[in-house]
């Protein structure tokens, strides 16, 4: 069978939710091993066993959270020339994509990036990257010897726990990290606080465009995300008129979500928009121009002035809870 | 202070790309081609550097001979001189050869930031910057939507999913920058002029000791399908006659959401 191994980043021991999407795919392509590294990450085996990792890795040094990429690919450097997987899966994160990017130089391997799939093909790797907003998907296989890297974005799997999984065999490594050459260190970390959900984990998603007219608009949308237990998002115009800070953003180069319901209003549905937000099971979208392309994939599709239809709604489905 | 910013040519993206279906690439034929809007703010970061200290900016380019377009574009904007990294043996090349010709093709030579994109607005596969950073043994403080450069060190507010980390390196260092930290200038006409006049040294394989090292000669993928991607269908379409909030509400209810 198949060594494929998941780069499981953790925050303070707990997998990220990429990490549970990628072990979901990478169980069904081999013999998993996850690596699990930094502070905590012994928290995080009973989870990654939960989700099919059969052996776990784990080194828990400081410099794994504080060091940007340098530890990761030392550690992983060493491993993989050990144990010769076949595939080592990455979540396209800012971490991952750093690690994985600067393991490919090291290795000289194949470096596949924006994955939303891999399939076993001809005893080797054929990989799904989506391309052009998402309306082309290509297939790349792999050309180079050493272990295929891939970059899986996050939301591409849904993950789910294994039907049967026994506890993972841990090697806890303790061999001391190297950080005596230049490194990148963290040395404080700022959280933009935004009340309700987090857009990555939110049910319901009402998101604004450029056609909200103006920053001060958005008020409304808090408003109408606060009735509904919603989280806020928005479109790249929206970012890069500074309205919003980028942690908004969905899309290509922004998030990708995948709620129950999208609410888009005053977004017109660009390519590069909807790639990060088509995979949700129901979109409502409000726009003045019935020839915006985003009413080509909305459920339902109102076209009307999000100034006047956003008020009422929110009136509309305060009346309804009420009842 | 001394800086390198690394630039590529893409297709306008606002004209919708394509791919051959025969050789699976991108049609480069019959579109315009730029500077990747995205390394215009690569570009401007490196100007801002050496405007508040001294020093001068060298652009660097692998691609076709057009692309000495995007690098005169870039010397319009400010930038002192440039590097093309061409060759037909290059052709093809994936992300890790283009990283592995741009280290070699500055080697030797010193610069204290190393300035990038955080992904190509075309192949958006954001692995260059940090492959040449392994390349050339430096720290990479990557996805900086703030940059501060003094007594040698580089400091980054660097994007994360809620906020930002404060970052720290030695120099030299490479730096990836995204689209929110600077408004990228647009030439002048006086810049224009002066471009024409400006260095831009031309380099093939064998200049760069990577004959045989690159491009096709060393591919690890190999791109072998294409496909147009499941749309989604539209649903229902109304006009909002003062009752189009009623009709949301009324689907979310539906939705079993209120
Ligand atoms: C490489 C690349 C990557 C990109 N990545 C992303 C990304 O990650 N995310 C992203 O969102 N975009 C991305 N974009 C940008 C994308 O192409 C679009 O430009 C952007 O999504 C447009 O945002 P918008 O819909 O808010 O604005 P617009 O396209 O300007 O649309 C505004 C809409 O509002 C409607 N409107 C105006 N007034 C009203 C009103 N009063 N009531 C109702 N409707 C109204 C208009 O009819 C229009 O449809 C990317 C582009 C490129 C080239
Ligand atoms: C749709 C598509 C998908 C692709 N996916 C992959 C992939 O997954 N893996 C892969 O190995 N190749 C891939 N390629 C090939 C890729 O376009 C080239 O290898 C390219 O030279 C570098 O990758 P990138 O465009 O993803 O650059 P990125 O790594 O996204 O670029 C980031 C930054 O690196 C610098 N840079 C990038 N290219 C150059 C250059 N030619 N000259 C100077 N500076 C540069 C710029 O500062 C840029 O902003 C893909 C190509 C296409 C068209």
């Amino acid at each position: 069978m198949a060594g494929v191994w998941v780069f499981a980043e953790t925050v303070d021991g707990t997998p990220k939710p990429v990490v549970l999407e990628l072990l979901t795919k990478a169980r069904s392509l081999g013999d998993m091993t996850a690596v699990a590294l930094g502070p905590g990450a012994s928290k995080s085996v009973e989870t990654l066993g939960k989700y099919g990792a059969k052996k776990v890795y784990v080194h828990e040094d400081g410099a794994f959270r504080d060091v940007l990429a340098t530890p990761a690919v030392e550690l992983l450097a060493r491993l993989l020339a050990k144990d010769k997987p076949d595939l080592v899966i990455f979540g396209m994160t800012y971490d991952g994509r750093d690690v994985a990017s600067r393991l490919s130089a090291r290795l000289g391997t194949a470096l596949i990036a924006n994955a939303t799939d891999i399939g076993a093909k001809d005893g080797g790797w054929a990989i799904v990257s989506p391309m052009f907003g998402g309306s082309l998907l290509v297939t790349t296989v792999p050309k180079a010897k050493g272990p295929t890297l891939v970059l899986i974005r996050p939301k591409a799997v849904t993950a789910e726990p294994a039907a049967s999984a026994g506890a993972p065999q841990v090697e806890t490594l303790t061999d001391p990290v190297d950080t005596s050459k230049p490194v990148a260190r963290v040395l404080r970390r700022e959280t933009e606080k935004a009340s309700g959900p987090k857009l990555e984990d939110a049910a319901i998603i009402v998101s604004g465009g450029r056609g909200l007219g103006a920053p001060e608009n958005f008020k409304m949308l808090d408003e109408l995300a606060a009735e509904l237990g919603a989280a806020v998002g928005a479109s790249r115009a929206v970012v890069d008129a500074g309205w919003k800070p980028y942690s908004f953003q969905i899309g290509q180069t922004g998030k990708t979500v995948k709620p129950t319901v999208y609410i888009a209003l005053g977004i017109s549905g660009a390519m590069q928009h909807t790639v990060g937000m088509k995979g949700a099971r129901t979109i409502i979208a409000i726009n003045k121009d019935p020839e915006a392309p985003i009413f080509k994939m909305a459920d339902l599709g109102v076209v009307g002035d999000v100034h006047k239809i956003v008020p009422q709604l929110i009136q509309e489905v305060r009346s309804r809870k009420g009842k | 202070m001394n800086v390198l910013v690394c630039i590529k040519q893409i297709p306008d993206p606002n004209a919708p790309g394509k791919l051959d279906p025969q050789t699976k690439r991108l049609v480069r034929e019959g579109v315009d081609l730029v500077l990747d809007p995205g390394d215009e703010h690569a570009v401007e970061a490196g100007l801002q550097i050496v405007e508040k200290d001294a020093g001068e900016v060298t652009v660097i380019s692998m691609g076709p001979p057009k692309a000495v377009d995007a690098i005169r574009r870039a010397l319009a904007m400010g930038a002192h001189r440039g590097i093309l990294v061409t060759d037909t043996a290059l052709e093809n090349s994936d992300a890790i050869s283009t990283a592995r010709a741009i280290a070699a093709a500055v080697k030797g030579q010193t610069y204290d930031v190393i300035i990038c994109g955080t992904e190509s607005t075309d192949g958006s596969s954001g692995a260059v910057p940090a492959q040449l950073a392994e390349f050339l043994a430096l720290p990479l403080l990557s996805f900086a939507k703030k940059l501060e450069v003094a007594q040698g060190k580089a400091v980054i507010d660097r994007q994360t999913d809620d906020g930002y980390d404060v970052v720290e390196a030695p120099l030299p260092a490479v730096v990836t920058v995204t689209g929110g930290i600077n408004e990228a200038r647009y030439p002048a006409l006086r810049g224009i002029m002066q471009a024409k006049n400006k260095e831009v040294k031309q380099v093939g394989l064998s200049d760069i000791g990577l004959d045989g090292q690159a491009g096709k000669a060393a591919l690890t993928q190999e791109v072998v399908d294409a496909t147009p991607a499941e749309a989604r269908k539209a649903g229902e379409i109304v006009e909002d006659k003062g009752d189009g909030a009623k009709r949301v509400a009324d689907f979310l209810k539906e939705l079993k959401v209120i």
